[in-house]
């Protein structure tokens, strides 16, 4: 499309940022803290610009991975290889809109070590892109792998009282389940020959080694999504990390997760997805409904939100096992919407947090008498968040739902009342912060969203009202990547069925 | 068979050290302590030559009817123990003047060592490997001593001298069981006469290995380690984790796949039982280690359980795995203990890791290269450590040996809390006291170490090429 390699420069721009930073900037006074803020700003921005190139150039309707490099690098074993698809360029792009939200986001609230804390944020915004884009077994798990680091410092620099117990449980539950991951990379090259995704995405892998395949690379995403019972490590992770922090590890890192399983788990072990898609519902189904549960229970409003974090998962995981069109395409649709929705949702969490200092939802109450512009976007993610129809979590919900429902109505049916649970918590949430008569004396000196503040909220706004009403962009984008995965698992549950006619 | 001169061409760079540790010794003697300096700049310096002596040295002889192998194997690790020598030699010399223990004997029992490495790693029989074992070993039994008015440094030399005599004996044993049962010392030789196992050889085994897993350090064998570690100088400390290891490493990787390949069943059960041992002791014991000479004794003990992972595999690709994961590591433990023999306050060293309380302000680079260091350490990607673990466990599973590699894998994760910790110590938490400034030998190590830890992935190919170059010599 471009006759220079676009993957690669909007992968390694924000590195490039990060070493600008390192070299140019001296000192910890004002000026250099305000100089690392808008480089930092700056590269994030042209980042974002570069990649929308991406979105121009791209096919829709094209069979193959777009964008494609190749160079050599690890001899026989590995080469640099870099390409995106329909379903990976919604990611990308999600990314490279957020990380400018990240860096606004934290222009004020971070006063401390601000040149490191945008070298982190830089690096780590590389590396997402890269487990998005890598067409590389094992360049993608360094990209998937390396994200850890950064995450491990921004929680552990910059979080809060028990940031050093959240970020040791955080990067050890994730590590634990990547190496797992890391074996399963390496009985697929000596099986296949290759790691070229492209190519492994052909391969047919004997049924009985699908199997272990699949569980090794469950252990991974099911910790990164996070799936219950893995997902006690999002809660404290979030709670701790500073805002921009929770808005990536929400916004992006979890979805890792389920672009792991679309991209892996789906097409190259198509037999074992099969074979073990009812206990991922089973496992998506009480995370619905005991997230939520847990969630009506909480007193701090991040923790809150990161429950809801674990149930909207939930909706994702089963429709990515439905192993339908319909199904898959509500779940990346879906990831997406939430990386707009529980974003934003972290984003206006710091806008009071930045005012009170304080997380805990008993410390609020009638701020709608003091932030009326506040209170608006704050209640327009909350209901995007319930999702309300006209907002981009509607679809999200439904479309993963409808398609669930054809497989098994039971499923169906309990992962409905998570809606209804969803409704349940996060309007009780709005109604205690925002509504009521304003009586603490504290809140009294509140003042309204900042424009910097709303600069970093209007554009996820628009997104998620505007996917609400014209989902089709998303939709269209991910269709012909997603028919694909869908043939093969068709073809691998045609095969199940004709063994078993066999057997009678 | 008449040897003449020009025939021990091969043998140059070690003849090389030999001789000038003579003539150095000579030199001291007579000069007395004066000497030191000297001395110092001068084995350095013949370490270098022998360092360039190997390099362009031949490609492939054979001396001495086999006792004696040069070939694209012993040429990779002769030049890894060089440099950690150097490296270590290079990084003691400042810290012992400073702590009063600079003696001109420290440089000259370090070229005997490193000596005795080179026979080793060159080793074709058993009597050519004993001599080497030994070589390095006595000269590192009095080195862990130098301090001598300390208890602690001469109570570390003692226990090595003692429990070292004592694995040398048990090899020697089982030496003396394979060459009974076979019917020769040479390698070669052993491999033709040992295709089936017979109770003989299989004792000679177990004994040799036992022998050879003391001097790698690996479980149940290690338990010198810590004590050693610990109580010697840190430059000592230092020499000890880089050197010794990777050519006890190397002849444990020879003897193996040289002499026993047709009954590699029999040891293969060792080494994988070995290293589960090592690698699971190396993770768990160092949690609750707080001092760092210590916590850098179980790690070692847990990184040579990982090497020992390709071992087992027993493969071509295992062995390289074993090179790529040696060559890592020595450049890792050289950076930190770079770091270690840094940590100088007003009143003297510290040893404890807490005392690296908020080293990322008061002396960021430092802190960054380390921090590093640590990751590293942990295999996390992309730095080199990561890249180690992955080519020793890709030979294990393509061997087929999946629970030693599962096993392998999560203690590692493990092993991450505790370099985790560190790093943790280092941004975390607010700063300690800074260390006096750190002396410009060791900024230098410890940014190279750094450097090549880091950038290791961007361009790996000239040092992969060469360890498969070297693993291929041996099959």
């Amino acid at each position: 499309m471009y006759d220079w390699p676009i993957l690669s420069v909007v992968t390694f721009l924000p590195l490039v940022g990060a070493l600008l930073i390192v070299l140019m900037i001296r000192g910890d006074d004002e000026v250099a803290q305000r100089n690392a803020r808008w480089v930092a700003l700056w590269a994030t921005l042209v980042t974002f610009i570069i990649s929308l190139l991406l979105l121009v150039g791209f096919d829709p309707s094209g069979q193959e991975f777009q964008f494609v490099e190749h160079r050599p690098w690890l001899g026989e074993f590995a080469a640099y290889r870099m390409g995106v698809d329909g379903i990976s360029l919604p990611f990308v792009l999600l990314t490279t809109l957020l990380m400018p939200m990240c860096i606004l986001a934290s222009w004020e609230s971070i006063h401390v070590r601000v040149k490191e804390y945008m070298i982190c944020f830089l690096v780590l915004e590389t590396l997402m892109i890269g487990t998005f884009s890598a067409l590389d077994l094992l360049q993608f798990y360094f990209f998937f792998e390396g994200g850890l680091i950064p995450m491990f410092l921004i929680i552990g620099i910059w979080g809060g009282k028990r940031r050093i117990y959240a970020t040791f449980k955080f990067f050890l539950y994730t590590l634990a389940g990547s190496v797992l991951m890391m074996l399963a990379i390496m009985a697929m090259y000596w099986q296949a020959g290759t790691t070229d995704i492209a190519a492994l995405l052909k391969f047919n892998f004997p049924a009985g080694m699908q199997t272990w395949l699949w569980l090794a690379f469950f252990a991974s995403f099911a910790v990164k999504m996070p799936m219950w019972p893995v997902h006690t490590w999002l809660p404290d992770a979030h709670v701790e990390a500073p805002t921009a922090g929770s808005v990536i590890l929400a916004g992006i890192l979890l979805k890792m997760g389920g672009y792991g399983f679309l991209r892996f788990s789906l097409p190259m072990f198509p037999d074992a997805s099969a074979y073990f898609a009812p206990m991922v519902f089973t496992l998506s189904v009480i995370a619905i409904i005991y997230t939520s549960l847990v969630a009506l229970m909480q007193e701090d409003i991040k923790k809150l939100i990161a429950y809801s974090s674990v149930a909207h998962m939930g909706y994702v995981t089963m429709g990515i096992f439905t192993l339908t069109q319909e199904g898959i395409q509500g779940a990346v649709f879906q990831m997406v919407s939430h990386g707009f929705v529980s974003g934003a949702l972290f984003l206006c969490v710091g806008v009071i947090y930045d005012r009170m200092h304080t997380r805990e939802i008993a410390a609020y109450g009638g701020i709608v008498n003091r932030m009326p512009i506040y209170a608006t976007v704050f209640m327009v993610f909350t209901m995007a968040n319930v999702g309300l129809p006209g907002t981009s979590g509607f679809i999200g919900e439904f479309l993963p739902l409808l398609a669930v429902f054809g497989r098994n109505t039971w499923v169906a049916l309990f992962a409905t009342t998570g809606v209804i649970l969803s409704a349940a918590y996060a309007l009780w949430l709005y109604r205690r912060v925002v509504f009521g008569a304003l009586e603490k004396d504290s809140l009294k000196g509140l003042t309204d969203v900042t424009p910097r503040e709303m600069a970093s909220l209007v554009p996820l706004l628009f997104f998620t009202i505007l996917f609400g009403v014209w989902p089709q962009p998303i939709l269209d984008a991910c269709n012909v990547a997603v028919s694909t995965i869908v043939a093969r698992a068709d073809v691998a549950a045609g095969a199940v069925k004709a063994a078993a006619l066999m057997l009678h | 068979m008449t040897l003449t001169l020009a025939a021990l061409g091969p043998a140059l760079p070690e003849l090389l050290l030999a001789i000038s540790a003579i003539l150095l010794l000579l030199f001291g003697a007579f000069v007395g302590p004066r000497s030191t300096d000297t001395v110092n700049g001068l084995a350095l310096a013949a370490l270098f030559a022998a360092l360039v002596l190997v390099i362009l040295g031949p490609a492939q002889a054979s001396l001495f009817n086999g006792a004696f192998q040069v070939d694209a194997y012993s040429r990779f690790l002769k030049v890894l123990a060089l440099i950690g020598a150097g490296g270590a030699l290079a990084m003691s010399v400042d810290w012992l003047k400073i702590e009063k223990q600079a003696r001109f004997e420290y440089a000259i029992l370090v070229l005997l060592s490193t000596l005795g490495m080179m026979m080793l790693i060159s080793a074709g029989d058993l009597i050519a490997l004993y001599i080497g074992l030994e070589l390095m070993s006595l000269a590192l039994y009095v080195i862990a001593a130098n301090n001598r008015d300390s208890v602690r440094s001469t109570e570390a030399g003692l226990k090595y001298f003692v429990l070292g005599a004592l694995s040398s004996g048990m090899f020697l044993y089982g030496a003396s069981l394979i060459y009974g049962f076979t019917g020769s010392i040479n390698f070669a030789q052993i491999a033709e006469v040992a295709r089936e196992p017979s109770l003989g050889l299989i004792f000679g085994i177990v004994f040799t290995f036992a022998g050879l897993c003391f001097k790698v350090s690996a479980v149940p064998f290690h338990m010198w380690t810590p004590d050693v570690y610990e109580g010697a100088p840190t430059p000592v400390t230092t020499f000890f984790a880089a050197a010794p290891k990777i050519a006890a490493m190397a002849v444990f990787v020879r003897f193996a796949l040289e002499a026993l390949p047709h009954v590699a069943h029999q040891w293969q059960q060792i080494v994988v039982f070995v290293s589960i041992a090592s690698m699971a002791l190396g993770s768990f014991a160092a949690i609750g280690q707080r001092n760092l000479k210590r916590l850098m004794a179980y790690s070692s003990i847990g990184h040579m359980g990982f090497a020992l992972v390709g071992l087992a595999a027993g493969t071509e690709q295992g062995v390289r795995g074993v090179l790529i994961y040696l060559t890592v590591y020595m450049a890792m433990t050289l950076g930190t203990f770079a770091c270690i023999l840094s940590m100088r306050r007003k009143d003297g060293m510290v040893e404890n890791y807490d005392e690296l309380a908020g080293l990322a302000r008061t002396s960021p680079v430092k802190a960054f290269f380390l921090a590093a260091l640590m990751f590293s350490l942990a295999g996390i990607p992309p730095l080199a450590g990561f890249l180690a673990k992955y080519y020793v466990f890709l030979a294990a599973i393509e061997a087929g040996m999946y629970t030693l590699a599962v096993i392998g894998v999560l203690t590692s994760v493990v092993g991450a809390f505790y370099y985790l910790r560190i790093v943790k110590v280092m941004y975390f938490d607010e700063p300690a006291p800074a260390f006096e400034p750190m002396p410009s030998e060791l900024r230098a190590v410890l940014a190279v170490a750094g450097l090549f830890t880091l950038l290791f992935f961007v361009y790996p190919g000239p040092i992969l090429s060469a360890a498969g170059a070297a693993a291929r010599a041996l099959f």
